[in-house]
């Protein structure tokens, strides 16, 4: 077992995990983050994304102890405040830009990160950003018009890019 | 007495609105049976075979049990003394099937042993431990070939690799093949491929010894869960109580987990611990046991000049893999919808499902259906070409007529209601807008092959088990109901109980609309709550694209007693007979205006007994138990009424492919749906599409492949077995049409499988109309880049010599 210590959702974490163990199991079962999903724990589908100093990254395919010395959010890191709602949740939950929600945290860190770099997306330019996230049940229309919608709504509201 | 039926316009019914459950899924707060984390639990893994086929001759625990952490190493003869085999769909009493091996595997990926530990790495490490010795005996991968009788027998006790040969004929289908002044013959072939949720199947289980109850959390979509876990583990019913507030990541017809749960159950009760079992890719794509319909179909049509199909031969061998729980069932479902859209007199149809040594089969989005409509489709695109006609004519001259609903198959089965012609001239214009046509001819043009697709097919919907007695006359099963209660608590609030999982059909937004639009409240005011099974009203699982139908008629009706108890309640309170009440928005008044708003009726149900009408219970709950609304008869002379209503899809999808490459990509995509009255538009839309996208996955890229000489299967994770991302997803356009059903409250019908049902098959048509000019067609699904390229390098050879 080794003592780490994550920093996850603007939080100091300690925590002892062994050797090892991915990011996406300390995340999970030892942090009690579930919002983070096991798909494939191969790389391929995207359901464990998080945000590794703001870039998504998968969490399986990385050990929990390389996570130290970067700054983690996942999906329960992102809403603004409890009880609200980022504005990319908002516009998921608008055009119901889901089914079983299990890609849905994956889907949203992914967009987050895309519209944090790139303020006004071409539909191509989202498509390929979430070509690495998997989602078996909505076949991408309604995400893509959800991330097309938050970029819009972000814009009419002002929020810098560089965020989360 | 049947309730009356409402028509329109709607307060809620049909309005875009949020969801309800979006909102816990986009906040990461989604609640999945992996996520429950229960002190003290022991983690399990299956050993799996690595063999498709051998005798067990020893295993050696030993090496396993000897590392820190491991406590115990179940084989499968220990397990089998002490359970209960799992159910068979058909009737075949010498197919046993436990949750692990015994004496023999019969697939790679089979569970031979579970290893249970503190954690699952240490599971992992000890798995490798366990030294099964094997002894490799002959296999068999085909369908056709385990028919043979030189096959190797999957089940000798059983006697042959059949499971299921049954033949119905339905009309005077001789005599017309006769009468027909055309008749042509085909095959074509579905590949094994299935839905893979992205969530892995999971459950927990937990042995309670002072209630002696067994707790289940499962990732489960499947009939009678409970009833089935509770008899093979030898326990009363109410002993088993299985947790429907858990969320599923992904089902579409696969996720049964009965051998998943009966061991976990097993072992949570023999160790005294929470036991928790949740599959990684590679057990789940092996030992999963839900790969899908692996079907080859062989098709005769008898036809006239003008194009007429007058009737069909169709045997469909299904291999089914090593057992069969429901699967054989998924050669039944389509019989309700053999027709397809189409005026076809009489039918022959030749059932066959065997068993063979690959993983077995379970249900998949549609039941059997999608591959049933690929071969339909194929044949209509095959009477164009044969006749050198226009192939939406010949779709045309052979749709089912409006005005001839309700329209009797000769199966039996009656389709409720439809315009196809309507649909399919919407469709026509929009295509036109789309500029379709014209497109494919300029990419003719540059040189690319270019094809249109067309599908016509039918969703049958509303899931009743009409199939059972039809095709095992030992199973005399007639009900599938769905149940809700709903509650007026003492302060006036609403809440509503469904009985089942969802896997993302959001039933709890569909039970709070259907309430809503009954009370005439916002459905926001009404909570949705799933009590477990020893607290359930009778209720099924969300199959058969029936929670529209079952879920919102059970919804209905319980809202309706209330609204009645309401009515009656201020009928005698007022002094006014209830006929001269109003009921509006929870408001009920007399003509004279003096009126009971929603807390005064509240009020008198809850504390003021002596305002209510004498005999009438206090409190304000209603219940109902739905039965499907053409009721349950059984079958007589090889017919049946399966699913009571038929929502109808056309596609029409324009594909390109460059013959170097070989790799067909959708151009344009468009399609015309009629799913009747739509509840929640969002939710309509997002299954379409996601059945669309489905379906482009089984018509181009997925297969659950096995190599012939090792019998190893060579598609196990995600890099080989290839689920459509979103590149591979065109843009979709719906051309909506509304055909209200007759028989069900506000004229819905099912959603479900919508898009799927006729995906594969449109895309299959467009590739065969790029190839025609090569005379070139391909009629196995997935069609690979591989087998195209060759395909067009061939013809051109031919050509040029
Ligand atoms: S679980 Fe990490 S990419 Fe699939
Ligand atoms: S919403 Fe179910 S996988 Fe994307």
């Amino acid at each position: 077992m080794t003592a780490l210590c994550l920093e996850v959702n603007g939080r100091v974490w300690h925590v002892e995990v062994e050797d090892r163990t991915s990011l996406l199991d300390c995340l999970h079962d030892a942090l009690g983050l579930c919002g983070t999903h096991a798909g494939c724990e191969h790389g391929v589908c995207g359901t464990c994304t998080i945000l590794l100093d703001g870039a998504p990254v998968r969490a399986c395919l990385m050990l929990a102890a390389q996570a130290e010395g970067h700054r983690i959010t996942t999906i329960e890191g992102i809403a603004p405040r409890p009880g609200e709602l980022s504005v990319v949740q908002d516009a998921f939950c608008e055009t119901h830009a889901m089914q079983c929600g299990y890609c849905t945290p994956g889907m949203v860190l992914t967009a987050e990160a895309l519209l944090a770099t790139n303020p006004a997306p071409s539909r191509a330019e989202i498509i390929a950003a979430i070509s690495g996230n998997l989602c078996r049940c909505t076949g991408y229309g309604q995400i893509v018009e959800a991330i097309a919608l938050a970029a819009e709504r972000r814009r009419g509201i002002n929020i810098a890019a560089g965020a989360p | 007495m049947t309730a009356p039926l409402l028509r329109g316009p709607f307060r809620y019914v049909g309005h875009k609105r949020r969801l309800r459950e979006d909102r816990r899924f986009v906040i990461g707060a989604g609640r999945y049976a992996a996520d429950l984390a229960l002190p003290g639990t022991l983690h399990v893994v299956p050993v799996l075979s690595e063999h498709p086929a051998a005798r067990i001759l020893a295993i050696d625990t030993e090496a396993a049990l000897a590392l820190p952490g491991v406590r115990a190493v179940l084989t499968g003869a220990a397990l089998a003394a002490a359970i209960d085999p799992l159910m068979n769909g058909a009737h075949t009493p010498a197919v046993r099937r436990y949750p692990l091996a015994v004496g023999q595997v019969r697939y790679v990926g089979e569970w031979v042993a579970a290893v249970v530990a503190d954690s699952r790495a240490i599971a992992e490490d000890a798995r490798e431990r366990v030294r099964v010795d094997y002894e490799p005996t002959p296999f068999v991968l085909d369908g056709e070939a385990a028919m043979r009788s030189d096959a190797p027998l999957v089940h000798p006790e059983h006697g042959t690799n059949v499971l299921l040969d049954r033949r119905f004929v339905w009309g005077a289908v001789d005599d017309l093949f006769q009468e027909a002044a055309h008749r042509l013959a085909y095959r074509v072939a579905w590949g094994r491929s299935s839905t893979v949720p992205l969530e892995t199947f999971a459950v927990t289980a937990r042995w309670d010894e002072a209630q002696e109850t067994l707790d289940v959390w499962a990732s489960i979509q499947m009939p009678k869960f409970p009833d089935q876990i509770a008899r093979a583990l030898r326990l009363p019913g109410n002993a088993v109580r299985v947790h429907y507030d858990v969320d599923v990541g992904g089902s579409y017809g696969v996720k049964r987990g009965i051998k998943h749960a009966v061991l976990a159950g097993f072992l949570a009760r023999h160790l005294a611990a929470p036991v928790r079992l949740v599959e990684d890719r590679l057990e789940n794509m092996t030992g999963g046991d839900m790969q899908g319909p692996e079907r080859v179909f062989d098709v005769e049509l008898a036809f006239d000049g003008d194009a007429r199909i007058r009737a069909m031969r169709m045997r469909a061998l299904d291999n089914v893999g090593a057992y069969a729980g429901r699967s054989p069932f998924q050669l039944g479902k389509p019989i309700g919808a053999i027709v397809g859209p189409y005026r076809i007199e009489a039918v022959a149809y030749h059932a066959l499902a065997v068993v063979s040594h690959k993983t077995p089969e379970e249900a998949v989005r549609g039941f059997g259906q999608a591959p049933t409509n690929y071969a339909i489709e194929t044949g209509i695109d095959r009477v164009a070409a044969f006749l050198g006609l226009d192939r939406i004519e010949v779709r045309r001259r052979n749709f089912i007529r409006a005005e001839q609903f309700p329209y009797l198959i000769p199966s039996g089965t009656r389709y409720d209601s439809g315009d196809y012609h309507g649909l399919l001239d919407k469709v026509l214009r929009a295509a036109e807008r789309a500029d379709i046509f014209a497109e494919r001819e300029r990419l003719r043009a540059r040189g690319l092959l270019a094809g249109i697709g067309i599908a016509s097919c039918l969703e049958p919907s509303g899931g009743n088990s009409a199939f059972e007695p039809l095709l095992n006359e030992h199973n005399r099963t007639t009900t599938w109901m769905e149940s809700c209660r709903v509650m007026v608590d003492a302060l006036g609030a609403v809440t509503a109980t469904m009985h089942t999982t969802s896997a993302g059909q959001a039933h709890e937004t569909l039970v709070a609309v259907a309430i809503a639009e009954i009370l005439e409240i916002p459905p926001e005011r009404i909570r949705i709550v799933r009590p477990d099974s020893l607290a359930a009203l009778p209720s099924n699982s969300p199959v058969g694209s029936r929670m529209a139908i079952m879920l919102g008629g059970a919804a209905v009706g319980a809202a309706r007693q209330l609204k009645d108890k309401l009515l009656a309640i201020a009928a005698h309170d007022l002094a006014v007979p209830m006929a001269d009440l109003r009921y509006r928005e929870g408001t009920i008044s007399a003509p004279d205006g003096r009126a009971l708003a929603w807390l005064d009726l509240v009020t008198i149900a809850h504390r003021e007994f002596f305002r209510m009408p004498p005999e009438m219970e206090p409190g304000l709950a209603a219940s109902a138990v739905y039965q499907v609304p053409t009721g349950g008869a059984l079958p007589v002379d090889g017919r049946v009424q399966m699913y009571p209503c038929h929502s109808f899809e056309l596609h029409l999808v324009l594909v390109a492919l460059d013959p170097v490459l070989g790799r067909p990509e959708l151009r344009r995509y468009l399609i015309g749906h009629d799913c009747g009255q739509v509840i929640s538009p969002d939710v309509v839309r997002g299954m379409t599409l996601g059945g669309i996208a489905h379906g482009i996955g089984a018509a181009l890229l997925e297969e659950f492949s096995y190599d012939p000489a090792t019998g190893q299967p060579t598609a196990v994770s995600f890099m080989d077995y290839l689920l459509p991302s979103a590149c591979e997803v065109p843009e979709i356009e719906i051309v909506h049409q509304t055909t209200p059903s007759p028989l069900t409250v506000f004229g819905q019908k099912g959603s479900g499988e919508s898009g799927y049902l006729g995906a594969a098959a449109a895309i299959a048509s467009a590739v065969n109309d790029a190839l025609a000019p090569l005379s070139r067609r391909i009629d196995r699904l997935p069609i690979r880049p591989a087998a195209l390229s060759d395909l067009i390098a061939a013809a051109k050879t031919t050509t040029e010599k």
